[in-house]
């Protein structure tokens, strides 16, 4: 301890705006109301206008994998904060789901907006069997396992030569329009952040959170926490999965590299910068982290260094998170108090 | 207090590694009363509750729930059997509300069939039936309390939320863990007529307690554990009168001063 003990601190106080806002009184007045819905119309209006402020084909392909990364990184941080279980499956979904879209549209026939949602929902439901077995294990075990099968199944390809094998799927149908290709993927992340947003304050959402908090008092309370726990990873690993096989109609192609271990690592640190536990921060840390890394790409074999310096930058001075950062200036203020 | 026989435990054992933990414990529960649960640190008492509501697997010997064979199932269905427990260390979720904890409760299987306590949680919505059930059980509504998050609360109130989670499950059977330890004495002794009252309203109670004072004022029947096996059970009385109690847990001294005050 210092010597001098300091004679004020600094205090933070709800902004009267947010207090006011809480209730039915929000609709009284267009200053409330808009203090609520400025940043969503902010959110919503910049992401649909984003591809039209690009200048050309390249830049607008690099928002369509913002998106991508985006809805991985919503789920990283819904499955870490709202359910307890880190996952480093980032690579295990998008994999899991971009090789099925591929055999859905090859293999099927079927026309790519019919294999975005069936790969969806059957890698979802693959995912969460396979990842089943460590599902009543608290601790490590999650995150282990989520991590082991891109590396299994991207060898498994490999080895046998299935599923193209190293040159992996190709021919893949692309989306009907380019505007489609382009305004998908935004929209998508738009109703699954929103969605999330709104799940995690259900009753269900409740239960999912009670799960990360206490799980001994979720079984004293009469309910089987293993379920819920897979029905958390089913609703992440759907989403995953969604992102996978936008990604393989969007290259038209699938090969091992859709279980690169980036699409783990980057949505991960995409939350660090963005502020986890907010769902949105996420989002706004794929926005980030995405472009510079493309940026960098001139650099060169220095590129990591560069990209690495910034996380380490975001975790030393902004450790929150953007997005914890915004939300605390957006809603209180701070003054100091002389003690 | 001559109830059917609502609880079983039969030779029930358990072992951690090489350690006997329990040793053949029998004992029953009768419909409404209240069974105290004495024993000096290390008997075996929190591994009853453990053994009862499916928390650890027991190694020997069977638990009859109503007659129907509870042994060794996962605890979310013996507590959805209505066979409730309070933690000794209590589990709250620190991060919601106090009244949003009664939320999870409300949304199980078992209290989406019966209600919860009282049946409100059926047709109601869950936060204000989590509320009443706060009030029932000594939050104050009109104040801040019930709206606080949970880490701020004080251990009485935490005790109490331990109660209100087995509230909340519509319960036949409540085992309370130690819950009048770590209050002060004017907390304990608004809690005897809580646990009084739930009593009145049909509930079966396992207490264990070191509270000796007031668990005698409220315990129908008590049964004494040391070194994980029963070394008596009858009233109050009876067992502060046995000399194999008085040599393993109280002390002569202690008998009388509490033979006093009961």
């Amino acid at each position: 301890m210092s010597a001098e003990t300091p004679s004020r601190r600094r205090e933070r106080i709800d902004r009267g705006i947010k207090v006011r806002t809480a209730g039915l009184y929000a609709l009284m007045s267009w200053r409330e109301l808009s203090y609520l819905i400025l940043p969503r119309l902010v959110l919503i209006v910049g992401l649909l206008g984003l591809p039209m402020m690009m200048p050309g084909m390249y830049w607008k392909r690099v928002i369509s994998i913002v998106c991508i990364y985006a809805l991985l990184a919503i789920v990283f941080d819904f499955l870490a904060h709202f359910v307890g279980l880190v996952s480093l499956g980032g690579a295990f979904f998008v994999g899991t789901g971009g090789y099925l879209s591929a055999i859905l549209n090859i293999k099927l026939g079927l026309p790519p907006l019919l294999c975005v949602p069936g790969a969806t929902l059957l890698g979802g439901a693959l995912c969460t069997l396979l990842l089943l077995p460590c599902l009543p294990l608290r601790g490590v075990y999650f995150a282990i396992v989520t991590l082991m099968y891109p590396l299994l199944l991207a060898r498994v390809i490999e080895a046998l030569n299935i599923l193209g094998g190293t040159d992996g799927i190709m021919g893949i149908d692309s989306f009907p329009s380019a505007w489609i290709e382009q305004y998908l993927v935004i929209v998508l992340v738009l109703v699954f952040l929103f969605g999330l947003r709104r799940l995690v304050n259900t009753d269900l959402g409740l239960v999912l959170r009670a799960v990360k908090d206490n799980d001994q008092a979720v079984r004293a309370s009469a309910m089987n926490v293993t379920f819920y726990k897979a029905l958390g990873v089913f609703i992440g690993a759907s989403i995953g999965c969604l992102a996978g096989a936008c990604l393989v109609h969007i290259y038209m192609w699938a090969g091992i590299s859709t279980f690169a271990l980036d699409f783990s690592v980057l949505p991960i640190a995409a939350t660090v910068i963005g502020g986890s536990g907010t769902l949105v921060g996420p989002l706004l840390g794929c926005l980030i982290l995405v472009p510079v890394s493309e940026l960098l790409r001139d650099f060169g074999t220095l590129r990591i260094v560069f990209y690495s310096l910034i996380l380490l930058g975001f975790t030393v001075f902004r450790s929150e998170g953007l997005m914890v950062f915004g939300q605390r200036k957006y809603h209180q203020f701070e003054r100091w108090k002389s003690i | 207090m001559t109830g059917q026989p609502i609880l079983q435990v039969q030779e029930v054992t358990k072992t951690f590694g090489g350690i006997i933990a329990l040793n053949r414990v029998s004992f029953e529960v009768r419909e409404g009363e209240i069974l105290g649960i004495i024993g000096p640190n290390g008997s075996g008492k929190t591994t009853v509750v453990n053994c009862i509501t499916g928390f650890v697997k027991v190694t020997a010997g069977r638990v009859f729930f109503r007659g129907r064979d509870i042994t060794s199932r996962p605890p979310h269905q013996i507590a959805g059997l209505g066979v409730t427990r309070t933690f000794q260390i209590m589990r709250p979720y620190y991060s919601l509300p106090a009244y949003k904890n009664l939320v999870i409760p409300l949304f199980s299987p078992r209290a989406r069939r019966t209600g919860g306590w009282r049946g409100g949680g059926r047709m109601g919505d869950r936060n204000t039936v989590g509320i009443d059930i706060l009030e029932e059980i000594g939050f104050e509504r009109d104040s801040y309390v019930p709206y606080k998050v949970t880490s701020t609360l004080p251990t009485g109130y935490l005790k109490r939320l331990e109660l209100a989670r087995c509230l909340a499950l519509k319960p036949e059977l409540i085992i309370c863990d130690e819950v009048f330890s770590g209050l002060s004495m004017s907390e304990i002794a608004s809690m005897v007529p809580l646990i009084e009252r739930l009593q009145m309203e049909g509930i079966t109670l396992i207490m264990i307690e070191h509270r000796l004072r007031e668990l005698f004022q409220v315990a129908n029947r008590v049964m004494v554990l040391n070194f994980g096996e029963k070394l008596v059970e009858g009233s109050s009385g009876e067992v502060m009168a046995d000399a194999r109690v008085r040599e393993a847990y109280f002390g002569s001294e202690a008998v009388e001063e509490v033979m006093v005050h009961a």
